[in-house]
């Protein structure tokens, strides 16, 4: 595990070792690392406060060599509760097995980032935790800001949640007679309870329309705003990042499987897409191709490639000083009813990555020169393979570069990521006969770009121009190692 | 039959720490290197009249072996009645202890009575073991089927999966009914006397049964058993308030219920009332629920048959006071702080089921006759089963076996330890090993265990001076458990490096109950690691969980060199 500030050994449950679990635990111990990454409260927390405070991020431990990702199966402490150095907080199935994960430090679980059964990559923040209770409130904020913004939680602000609401203590001499004619209590069924915690609803605020006036499932379910659901299995709760996969999986009447085929769910990643994908339909989207010749390019790419240039590289920094000249192929509307002008020309690119699609970003390719651009290319690509990649490494795109050149793709057209104003497929160079404007024939390789944009706020003329700009940054292009 | 008495569920609890310390104390002083426990190898197998008509020969053919009844020397089996005495053995209660008892008295040509005032079968088979797996195999079923993305997995559709309460309840009783009606059979079969009424001492070797029937034996065995501990301040109604007995009924099934004690008893009924819907609040008395498991196992059980599913529960508390529900109120529980006894909560449910162990049956037994004292309802025995009074000396020639004694509360307890006394009667000296006896709990999956645990086993070693080693294994690495998509679960084996015992087993996971023999048939035979580890299983079997614990034992010695040499043509 790299980004490992302290890991821990300790004695573990369960051990793993290739495709045979048994181990003897006198002589194998195994690795069970939490990994906590300290962070100093953030600047705008800046009272006075005690010099020690710290939250710790608990992060998805590596259980195994070949572990990327873990799902948590289950929180064995709820938010809020004590920690002491040793127990056991969260059990993590890895590709081999459950693990229970423990603490190193006395503390308070803060808030629980990544939910049950939910997935995370490894390295990737599943918890906060609190050295003092005075510190769970700041914890929370921080949880909350780093799970999505736009999905708003139905929940207001609430206290540690309640999970058992135990009568108040009150020394009750003799509970028998004062039960019958006080003031009712609030009593919820074990599922209710569940549910409540589950959905993080204040459950002395849910009105109890069961026997004996008790809450039942359906009336957390009905406070937590979601349909009583026939299966025990309850909807999971976002997960960390922006890509929030509360998949409103509208359950239509699908046609029977085929007979062979298997059911597979998403993976966190999986979803993520499946939402922005279908989040992309409400943007009115329009496609403009452009032929671009290439000779000068690849002409320059042998030339640095051996100074560790990539042609993701020389295409980012093309695309950053064109969408320099035409701010407007930047811009990115989110409401519908404005637009906003991009600071930074921030590239992210498309990558395959295992099976999943991730797009890291370069960000200011227009100001960065081609060598740090590579660097930074290299360096993101290899945190994006082993799924380190930082939420601003991925989601502080303002245009897309997706190359499927590489395959012998001659053109194709991308979607729109919700957010940005315009993204550019780039296909394979190809030699192909030109005639120039007299009427002279020659062979010249040749790419096609086609560029998806948010006609809401950018219109043909626009992308044309830019297009235009792009093509001609490529065809001289010397400009790009200035 | 084989199976249903086999797979007897332990009718213990081990919720009330000194029901379990009292058992678990006597295991651990009963010395680890005994031989011979596996007795019980002929006692049950008749569900046919042609096995009955085969067995009843083969009794009656005079044994070649010849042994010695001190008093009464009688060889030639159910024939000749003794000078002196009624019978060779009279056995009071006929339980599946009692009923263990008396076939293998009848093998060893004993002249037998069997008393019972009840039903034949006692606990076990009518109000225990039996019909409960007939509930558990419902609830398995409609787990299953309810679990859509289990189903799924498999490429089945089903749709809503449903019951009717009263085919359920059915079910139970039916197959109660069945094996008492086996058990009554084949005692009859083999020539046991059953004398109905209540039976109890009158002096030495002389027993009163019914109202004024007065008969001898040379030795008495009790085997009366036990019925569900009730606590004090909780009030049994039978409908809203009940325990295993009720409950095993069916004859309601509550939306919401509270258990009283998270053993073997209270988990089993959980399983089944959150398959049929319920939702379950355990109530445990100590700090956290399934204590008498292996730490580690009751860790994984927790979060496979209580976390997810619709169960909450109370710790470190007692239900000081179960008021049943009446008046249009629902049922009331009072509960109070284990240790300071301070009023803590009050719980409103729709129904309670008391599973907090169960109590001896020795009451009314005449036991003053013999100058015997009970402990908590317990009679005192030594590790002979041999029955000690008051002033600590052997009553002669009384016995006690079974739950009544509270050695080891399990049914199958109760049968090897029958047999033991047997054994003894008819001139052979034998001590039952309790280490060697399983035990199992059938959830979803399965709880099974043998032996010492983890902690247990450390503690011996570092009394003792032996180093203790743990192996592991997953079903998640398991062929056929992945077939059947029940990854969960592990195994664990607890030994000595050294020699290569085996210490104890603990299994959870698919069928562990049926798993476990394996390891008790190695521990009672004295088998080590080194030489089972050699022993093929067949693949892909669930067996192989076992074998992988074997194998990836590290054991300092090497198999004994002792080489198979009956030949088998092929």
């Amino acid at each position: 595990m790299a980004v490992s500030s302290s890991s821990f050994l300790s004695t573990t449950s369960l051990t793993n070792s290739k495709s045979n679990i048994s181990f003897a635990s006198s002589v194998s111990p195994s690795l069970r690392s939490v990994v906590f990454r300290s962070t100093i409260p953030a600047t705008s927390h800046r009272r006075s406060m005690t010099v020690r405070s710290k939250i710790r991020e608990i992060f998805m431990p590596a259980l195994s060599s070949t572990m990327t990702e873990g799902k948590i199966v289950s929180w064995i402490k709820t938010e809020g509760e004590k920690l002491a150095k040793g127990e056991s907080v969260v059990v993590v199935e890895s590709d081999k097995a459950d693990m229970d994960v423990e603490t190193f430090y006395d503390g308070y679980l803060a808030a629980i980032v990544v939910g049950e059964g939910e997935t995370a990559p490894v390295g990737a923040a599943i918890g906060l935790l609190a050295e003092t209770e005075a510190e769970i409130e700041e914890a929370k904020t921080k949880a909350a800001s780093k799970s999505s913004s736009s999905v708003v939680e139905a929940v207001v602000p609430s206290p540690p949640p309640v999970t058992s609401s135990p009568a108040p203590a009150i020394a009750q001499p003799a509970p028998v007679t004062a039960v019958a004619d006080g003031p009712r209590k609030t009593v919820a069924t074990p599922y209710a309870k569940k549910l409540a915690k589950q959905h993080k609803v204040d459950i002395g605020s849910v009105a109890g329309t069961g026997p004996f006036g008790r809450i039942t499932a359906s009336d957390v379910e009905t406070a937590a705003g979601i349909a009583p659901s026939k299966s025990s299995v309850a909807p999971p709760p976002p997960p960390p990042t922006p890509v929030a996969a509360k998949a409103a999986t509208t359950t239509t009447n699908l046609p029977p499987l085929l007979p062979d085929s298997s059911i597979v769910p998403f993976t966190a990643m999986q979803s993520a897409v499946s939402k922005n994908m279908i989040e992309s339909l409400s943007v009115p989207t329009f496609r403009v191709g452009y032929p671009v010749n290439t000779d000068a390019l690849d002409a320059l790419y042998e030339k640095v490639k051996p100074k560790g240039v990539t042609m993701t590289a020389l295409l980012a920094k093309a695309a950053g000083m064109a969408l320099a000249q035409h701010p407007v192929v930047n811009a990115s509307c989110k409401d519908g009813k404005s637009f906003s002008y991009n600071a930074n020309i921030n590239i992210a690119v498309a990558v395959a990555i295992n099976g999943g699609l991730i797009t890291p970003v370069l960000q200011d390719a227009d100001k960065l020169d081609l060598y740090l651009l590579s660097q930074k290319w290299k360096e993101l690509v290899g945190k994006a393979r082993s799924k380190q990649l930082q939420p601003h490494e991925y989601n502080s795109g303002t245009f897309t570069l997706s190359n499927l050149g590489m395959f012998g793709v001659d053109r194709f057209d991308a979607i729109l990521p919700p957010g940005q104003g315009a993204i550019m497929a780039v296909g394979a160079s190809k030699p192909t006969v030109v005639a120039d404007k007299d009427g002279f024939f020659s062979v010249k390789n040749t790419m096609l770009v086609n560029v998806t944009a948010d006609h809401r706020i950018v219109y043909g003329a626009d992308l044309a121009a830019f297009l235009q700009t792009f093509a001609k940054i490529i065809e001289n292009p010397d400009s790009l190692t200035l | 039959m084989q199976s249903a008495m086999a797979l007897s569920f332990s009718q213990t609890s081990f919720t009330r720490p000194n029901h379990v310390l009292g058992s678990t104390g006597s295991v651990f002083s009963t010395p680890t290197s005994l031989r011979f426990c596996g007795l019980r190898r002929e006692a049950f197998g008749y569900s046919t009249s042609n096995q009955l008509a085969l067995r009843c020969e083969r009794i009656r053919i005079p044994s070649r072996k010849s042994f010695q009844v001190s008093a009464s020397a009688s060889s030639n089996g159910n024939g000749a009645p003794p000078k002196s005495f009624d019978y060779d053995l009279i056995i009071i209660g006929a339980g599946v202890g009692g009923h263990g008892a008396a076939l293998h008295a009848v093998e060893k040509g004993l002249k037998t009575a069997i008393i019972e005032g009840d039903v034949v079968g006692g606990t076990c088979v009518n109000r225990g073991c039996v019909p409960s797996k007939a509930l558990l195999a419902v609830s398995g079923r409609m787990r299953e089927l309810q679990n859509e993305h289990h189903m799924k997995s498999f490429g089945l559709q089903v749709s809503a999966a449903g019951y009717d309460r009263q085919g359920v309840a059915d079910h139970a009783n039916n197959l109660a009914t069945k094996i008492r009606n086996n058990l009554t059979n084949s005692m009859k079969a083999l020539g046991v006397d059953i004398l109905t009424g209540f039976g109890s001492v009158l002096g030495p070797q002389k027993v009163k049964y019914g109202k004024d029937n007065i008969i001898t034996a040379k030795d008495i065995i009790i085997a009366t058993g036990s019925v569900p501990f009730v606590p004090k301040g909780i009030e049994v109604d039978g409908k809203t308030v009940i325990t295993s007995d009720h409950a095993l009924k069916l004859e309601s099934v509550p939306d919401w219920i509270a258990i009283v004690g998270s053993g073997y008893i209270g988990l089993e009924f959980s399983d089944v009332y959150t398959a049929l819907g319920s939702e379950v609040t355990f109530i445990e008395a100590l700090d956290q629920l399934m204590p008498g498991f292996d730490p580690e196992i009751s860790k994984l059980a927790q979060r496979v048959l209580i976390n997810p599913r619709k169960i909450d529960y109370h710790t470190g508390v007692f239900a000081s006071k179960i008021t049943p529900a009446k008046d249009g109120k629902p049922v009331l529980i009072e509960l109070i702080d284990a240790k300071t006894k301070e009023p803590k909560d009050t719980l409103e449910v729709d129904a309670a089921l008391i599973a907090t162990g169960r109590a001896p049956f020795t009451n009314g037994l005449g036991l003053e006759n013999v100058n015997v004292v009970t402990q908590r309802g317990f009679i005192p025995v030594d590790e002979r089963m041999r029955v000690i009074d008051g002033n600590g000396t052997l009553v002669p020639n009384l016995y006690c076996i079974g739950d009544a004694n509270g050695k080891l509360m399990l049914a199958h307890a109760a049968s090897a330890q029958g047999i033991s006394v047997v054994e003894q009667v008819s001139g052979r000296d034998h001590v039952l090993n309790h280490l060697s006896i399983p035990a199992a709990c059938f959830t979803h999956p399965e709880i099974s265990m043998v032996g010492l645990t983890e902690p247990q086993a450390k503690e011996k070693g570092e009394k003792e001076g032996f180093k203790v080693s743990v192996v592991k294994t997953s079903f998640k690495a398991n062929t056929k458990a992945l077939a059947e998509n029940e990854g969960e679960g592990i195994a664990k084996m607890i030994y000595r490096p050294d020699n290569g015992e085996i210490l104890g087993v603990h299994i959870f996971g698919l069928h562990a109950a049926d798993l476990i023999h394996e390891a008790s048939n190695a521990i009672a035979l004295g088998t080590r690691i080194q030489d089972i580890k050699l022993a093929v299983h067949a693949h892909p079997t669930l067996s192989e969980v076992l074998d992988e614990l074997f194998k990836a034992a590290k054991v300092e010695s090497h198999a004994t060199t002792r080489t198979v040499s009956e030949k088998v043509v092929v």
